[in-house]
């Protein structure tokens, strides 16, 4: 094939062997422009001097001015190491691709799924883009959703609000959706609660959260960007309280409330929390922002909403981290099952902060000491501190917020779930992004440095014929079927036994195994991988596996890793097809347990009771409707492994437009 | 006299002190691209460059794909109207197709918006997927594109727009 561009000049990124050996450009500082402005006239001394005097004037308010985000060489490496996330990569171990040219050529990891130009793009059909939408994961209609904001429980009814684009199925013209729901799994869609029609929220109606005031007020805080593109924070609030719909808000005429403070920039300044009481009788809210790279989270306290107060110094900061998006703060528990009110504090209790990083577009959480006498919060391991340690989700998963649920003390989180899909894909089906299925929060007080999330009990109301797998041996190199069915749409739960003697076995690696670098379900250990097939097609072309993998790392400690493979998840070219997860705590004794719920093409994974998850997007061209299948595999090289299995086809939830001919 | 000429000397390079800054950022911007070249060159060509910030040079980069964008939908209409063979016809339509109701409708206008209001990661999203419609649209030619000049500038200037957006996280 002749080359189509034989004039180009610049190096071929796609080869990796120019990749690596491309230099950064690097041209000295003082070169190329000419001085200009050699003054020609007679010198008048004092004209020069009331010129110079104001040309440095003006030098400086140019130096001022141009104090936009810097860009320095630090922060060029920086940004360079943070493009390699560490658990995931596009290697697929089956076709022999180039490394993605991600970080050496400056380009984010994530963005290019397309490889070297070989195959042609995946003609998508109507059929296999409609299958792709979910049974029972929330979803506006059409269009474009992103973060979950204000989520509550008021007037007998879950509210739930997201960020909308009314327009297009890509992000854009934000406005504030809004739906409610008796059990967080059937939803009826109200009108918009909030559109972008004041000058502090012209240019976009973002997230915020909502405050439940014990006299029985709701307070909205929520940023908006206005028409000169700055981040403030505005107050809304019900226009009728004795409306438990709340169809009706109402923009506290004030607005904003909250302006960017000095030091940090219009734009580094957005996602007001749910606020918390504090012992001085004032309320307290924080609000994430950055400076130069360092992620930090601002608080602010105030008795009305309306004045607000800077508390000297944040919160807490973690350098290296960037933008902290979407902060929230809550207590758990460490030894009730129940969830705590946002503004509870004191013995038995710590508190969970948690950040979006804008940086690689993951949530991150750490659970630490909010202490009430200095304000400031502690992580308990300053190593897996925000934005350095855990993950609530090693997939898909980002924007998440919580909120105390009074009617049921839970403390629950919803993730906001994007495509992985080409762009022009979701523009041709007409939709983008879901909500995962809530979770809820609790301190995992068996490790004592995890949480666990687990799909809100009212899940199971969608749970129709089941089926149970007790037992089964899987030797190791199989492949067994399980005759469910639906497997499009399932609930599973999967318990795991490795043979004991294997076990014993086990030579110790010398190489760290990591679910992002392996070769997926393909990369065969003594002791894994082993897990189920999840939307496999009969010939097993298209597959999902959902695995663990057992291995003795270089310190002879038995370690688990629990991942995702979409590598084969589809024969299209124009998804991504990572391979997620991490490492997953196993207390002794424990046996290995998943728990997956599978709905379309959004796949939710839930590892030791909630220990580890991980949620992907996938789209089977051929694994759709009735072809797609479910298998249990074991693709150790010596271990069996013995498996107990329960799967249940779930109905779809009823999620529709409300109108006023149905009952509540 | 000499201290006429002092004054002089201070206005002389304080007025080059201001030229150098806005230079500077364009080029130190533009090594932290694919294609300090392209990039350099996009920008210079454009007058806004010269007092913009980071954001502001991502949106001068936006806007030239913008522009390449029309005029690969130019080419393409003028190409249909030569009657070309009809696999050659039906990939350029959906081509239009994607530099249409895609790139044009979508992206652009979303990482425009994301750009001026400050939420970069969605500008990162726009521009990372209109070099995925610029690559899809050639690679669907299998190695026959009348357009591949007009792609390969889209999808270039895409790779840089979103390598200097990334500055911005």
């Amino acid at each position: 094939m002749a080359d189509p561009n034989p004039a180009r000049t610049f190096a071929d990124p796609e080869d990796p062997i120019i990749a690596a050996t491309v230099p950064d450009h690097y041209t000295p500082l003082l070169d190329g422009d000419p001085p200009a402005g050699e003054n020609s006239r007679r010198p008048l001394k004092g004209f020069l001097v009331i010129l110079s005097g104001l040309v440095l004037v003006g030098l400086l308010m140019a130096l001022i001015g141009e104090n936009g985000p810097s860009v320095s060489q630090d922060s060029q490496q920086n940004d360079l190491t943070l493009n390699a996330p560490a658990e995931s990569t596009n290697i697929s171990a089956q076709f022999l691709e180039p490394a993605s040219r991600g970080p050496s050529a400056g380009v984010s990891e994530k963005s290019f799924r397309l490889h070297s130009g070989v195959r042609a793009p995946f003609p998508w059909s109507n059929t296999m883009l409609t299958w792709q939408r979910t049974g029972y994961h929330f979803q506006p209609e059409k269009n474009w959703m992103n973060d979950p904001n204000g989520p509550m429980f008021y007037g007998g009814w879950y509210h739930f609000f997201y960020q909308y684009n009314p327009d297009a199925a890509v992000w854009g013209n934000i406005v504030w959706g809004h739906a409610v729901s008796k059990d967080l799994i059937e939803w009826l869609h109200l009108p918009l609660a909030m559109v972008a029609d004041q000058w502090y929220d012209t240019n976009g109606v973002w997230t915020g959260s909502a405050t439940l005031l014990s006299d029985g007020q709701v307070i909205m805080l929520y940023t908006g960007a206005t028409n000169e593109s700055v981040q403030v924070q505005n107050l809304a609030y019900p226009a009728d309280l004795s409306d438990p719909l709340l169809v009706d808000w109402v923009k506290y005429p004030g607005n904003p409330v909250l302006v960017p403070p000095p030091g940090i920039d219009d734009r580094d300044f957005r996602d007001p929390t749910t606020a918390w009481y504090w012992p001085d009788g004032k309320w307290r809210i924080a609000i994430g922002s950055k400076v130069n790279k360092t992620g930090i989270s601002l608080v602010y306290n105030t008795e009305d909403f309306k004045k607000y107060e800077l508390i000297e110094g944040v919160l807490h900061a973690v350098p290296g981290t960037g933008m902290w998006e979407c902060v929230d703060l809550y207590p758990v528990s460490l030894k009730e099952d129940n969830g705590l009110d946002t503004s509870f504090n004191g013995p038995g209790v710590k508190h969970v902060l948690k950040a979006s990083l804008d940086d690689d577009k993951n949530d991150y959480y750490a659970i630490g000491t909010y202490s009430l006498e200095s304000g400031n919060w502690t992580p308990d391991n300053s190593n897996l501190d925000v934005g350095i340690g855990l993950r609530y989700d090693y997939g898909k998963f980002y924007a998440s917020k919580t909120f105390y649920d009074q009617n049921k003390q839970r403390r629950i989180l919803w993730g906001w779930i994007g495509e992985t899909d080409g762009e022009s894909a979701d523009i041709k089906k007409g939709w983008a992004s879901v909500q995962s299925i809530p979770r809820t929060v609790v301190f995992d007080k068996k490790t004592g440095t995890n949480i666990l999330q687990w799909p809100v009990a009212e899940i199971k109301s969608l749970r129709k014929s089941s089926k149970k797998f007790d037992k089964l041996e899987v030797g190791p190199g199989s492949v067994v079927t399980l005759e469910v069915e639906k497997a499009t749409q399932m609930d599973i739960t999967a318990e795991f036994e490795i043979d004991k003697e294997a076990l014993k076995r086990i030579g110790e690696s010398d190489v760290e195994y990591s679910c992002g670098t392996s070769g997926g379900s393909a990369q065969r250990g003594e002791l894994g991988p082993f897990g189920l097939l999840l939307l496999a097609d009969e010939g097993r072309c298209e597959q999902t596996p959902v695995y663990f993998y057992v291995a003795k790392g270089t310190d002879g400690q038995l370690k688990t890793f629990f991942c995702t493979d979409e590598s084969r998840s589809s024969l299209a070219n124009d998804v991504d097809k990572r391979i997620f997860g991490s490492t997953v705590p196993v207390i002794k004794g424990e046996k290995l347990s998943m728990r997956i719920l599978v709905d379309h093409s959004i796949i939710e994974s839930f590892a030791q009771g909630g220990r580890t998850c991980i949620t992907s997007r996938v789209y089977p061209t051929k694994a759709i409707y009735g072809a797609a299948q479910l298998y249990v595999f074991n693709n150790a090289t010596s271990a069996s492994i013995t498996a107990s299995i329960q799967t249940w086809a779930m109905k779809s939830a009823y999620i529709r437009p409300y109108s006023s001919h149905q009952e509540s | 006299m000499r201290s006429s000429v002092f004054l002089l000397c201070v206005v002389g390079l304080s007025l080059t002190q201001i030229q150098f800054s806005s230079a500077d950022l364009v080029k130190q911007t533009c090594r932290q691209t694919p294609n300090y070249d392209l990039c350099v060159q996009t920008l210079r060509s454009d007058p806004r460059s010269s007092h913009a910030d980071v954001a502001g040079l991502a949106m001068v980069m936006v806007d030239m794909i913008k522009a390449k964008s029309i005029a690969t939908l130019h080419r393409i209409s003028e190409l249909l109207g030569t009657a070309p063979h009809p696999k050659t016809k039906a990939t350029l339509r959906r081509c239009a197709e994607l530099y249409d109701n895609a790139v044009l409708k979508a992206d652009i206008p979303s990482a425009m918006e994301a750009l001026k209001t400050g939420n970069p990661k969605f500008a990162e999203q726009g521009a990372n997927d209109a070099a995925n419609e610029a690559d899809s649209c050639e690679r669907a030619f299998s190695g026959a594109s009348p357009i591949t000049s007009f792609n390969r500038s889209v999808s270039d200037l895409s790779r840089v727009a979103s390598a200097i957006i990334r500055l911005l996280l």
